[in-house]
């Protein structure tokens, strides 16, 4: 037990001796897999952001129903009950038309001319049901309830129920750039991927050939597999750690330098300010993401390598 | 020890076998030298040993390990016990001569307390006693060879194969060498030994075993050099 320590101790030591020693053609698999790591970690962030703004948009997007001023009050409050039976209809409030100035009157206090010409309308102005959808995509389902005609003969043929549509809008190109993104980072992911672990093996390739001697000799020793292998593996893992960090700290750059530098909140579609903020509350749990990647790639590749390269079966 | 049964080896089905049907039995303790024209298949045999090749046919037997039952992984194991010295030294050349000493411990996961009780014993041994941080450049060939024989036996194995170990080196060095062979013999090694020249095998006074074209064509104790 002792000894299997001190071996792995050695195995741990040497390919790390290694590692320095092959730092040229180690450079070319850690820019590679830096690479790989930072279109994931900016897959991963960039999406969060999104989700957030779809999450956001969508909290703002009600239907607002305006009423027939000869609504009753038992017709109003059998028509909330049905609406609020629907099933994608989170809540359902009704303000009337006193409420509604008031409310205009607190937010637009100070500005004289517009409150004098709220008074004289006031009376013009309908009292509303304000309906909060369960699932934004799905307001058709309300639409066609406020359609059917029991309701219809209800609401003031003077204005027409409002769906804010500008949000919707929005809210669907955030959910395709989300798509896109989600579909293009996956296959960037699994490109880069590929071409990461057939550098690393070729480097590793190129590093069994450079120390071929030395290893017939450990052969010829006695050393075991895993004596001869570790330190590829172990070599091979130190890349996909630098390039974790690597990547991490570029990502970083990348957002804050952006959310700074452009005096931006947002970059098109990309909220940066969430981006940064997210990045940086979540940073050790995405290093720890990226580390665990990049010790995936760098040890599976590695282990394929020597495993083709370092021949262990005897004549 | 080492036995052999009728073993043959062919490494190429065009050629003729390198070794054909040797049979071998060497007792514990001793010395024997393997004479023999230049691919009379002296390397061969010692290869067939160390398990570097396998054996076409026939059966080896080395410290009661049956080598057509010995599994891949179970190589390494094998090569713990028998001590090798090749006639280019095979050091690492990056390494000191404790450090290439000390690998062959690192190796079988001794401690490093202990290693550095074992190499200085060993170094007295080969008279390398001084050497320790020198880098194998910087040695005689007779010195590397010491060093290369040092390594092989710091594991104390039963058995000491060489294959040509004094190949490169000149007549004063060559003996320095195989006197360090004697004393470790004497110390209860069985050693194995090839060699080309004449002069060893006859001041040796051993067993010599000739072998010529594949084939053990005398085998004689106390034997001087004839081929
Ligand atoms: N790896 C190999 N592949 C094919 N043939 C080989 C191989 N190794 C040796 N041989 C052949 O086997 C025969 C015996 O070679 P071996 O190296 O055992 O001779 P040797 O007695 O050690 O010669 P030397 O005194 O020159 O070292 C030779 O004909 C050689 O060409
Ligand atoms: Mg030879």
């Amino acid at each position: 037990m002792k000894n299997r320590l001190v071996t792995l101790i050695r195995i741990v030591r040497t390919g790390s001796v290694n590692f320095t020693r092959n730092l040229s053609l180690a450079a070319a698999a850690m820019a590679v897999m830096g690479v790989t790591l930072s279109i994931i970690l900016f897959s991963i962030v960039a999406g969060s952001a999104f989700n957030n703004s779809i999450t956001q948009l969508t909290n703002k997007l009600n239907v607002s129903v305006y009423l027939n001023s000869s609504v009753t009050a038992p017709q109003l409050s059998l028509f909330l009950k049905n609406l609020r039976a629907q099933p994608n209809v989170k809540k359902a409030t009704y303000h009337s038309k006193a409420q509604d100035l008031a409310q205009a009157e607190s937010q637009n206090a100070g500005n004289k001319t517009l409150l004098q010409g709220l008074s004289e309308t006031s009376g013009v102005i309908p009292a509303k049901i304000v309906v909060d959808p369960l699932n934004a995509n799905k307001i058709q389902s309300i639409k066609n309830f406020l359609d059917l005609p029991v309701n219809r003969a209800l609401e003031d043929p003077q204005t027409p129920t409002s769906y804010s549509g500008a949000e919707k809008s929005a809210i669907d190109k955030i959910a395709h750039a989300t798509n896109v993104i989600r579909e293009a980072g996956v296959v960037a992911v699994i490109v880069f991927a590929i071409i990461s672990m057939l550098i690393i093996f070729n480097t590793i390739r190129m590093a069994i050939f450079n120390r071929r001697d030395e290893i017939s000799i450990m052969r010829l020793l006695g050393a075991s597999t895993w004596f001869i292998r570790g330190p590829f593996v172990v070599e091979s893992v130190i890349y996909g750690v630098i390039s974790a960090l690597a990547s991490v700290f570029f990502i970083d750059i990348l957002f804050a330098g952006s959310a700074n530098g452009l005096q931006a909140s947002s970059l098109g579609l990309l909220d940066i300010g969430y981006a940064n903020q997210f990045f940086k509350s979540h940073l050790w749990i995405l290093l720890l993401l990226q580390l665990m990647i990049g010790i995936l790639i760098g040890a599976v590749s590695s282990v394929i390598a020597t495993r083709r390269y370092l021949k262990f079966k005897s004549k | 020890m080492i036995l052999l049964d009728r073993v043959t080896k062919t490494y190429n089905r065009d050629m003729g076998p390198a070794l054909d049907r040797i049979s071998l039995n060497v007792e514990p303790k001793e010395f024997v030298i393997v004479v023999g024209q230049s691919g009379a298949g002296k390397t061969t045999l010692l290869r067939l040993l160390t398990r570097e090749e396998r054996q076409t046919s026939g059966k080896i037997i080395v410290g009661g390990v049956d080598y057509d039952k010995l599994a891949d992984k179970d190589i390494p194991l094998l090569r713990r016990k028998i001590g090798v010295v090749f006639q280019d030294f095979k050091l690492l050349p990056n390494r000191n001569v404790f450090e290439n000493i000390a690998f062959a411990l690192e190796i079988v996961g001794m401690g490093k307390h202990e290693i550095y009780r074992t190499v200085p014993k060993v170094l007295e041994i080969v008279n390398l006693t001084g050497k320790e941080k020198s880098m194998p450049m910087e040695l005689s060939g007779g010195e590397r060879q010491r060093v290369a024989i040092a390594r092989a036996v710091v594991r104390q194995p039963k058995i000491l194969i060489a294959d040509e170990p004094t190949g490169n080196l000149d007549p004063k060095h060559a003996w320095d060498v195989i006197k360090v062979l004697e004393k470790i013999n004497r110390f209860g090694t069985t050693v194995l030994l090839t060699t080309h020249n004449k002069e060893i095998v006859d001041k040796l006074k051993r067993r010599v075993v000739t072998i010529q074209d594949g084939k053990i064509i005398r085998d004689r104790a106390n034997a001087a050099y004839k081929i």
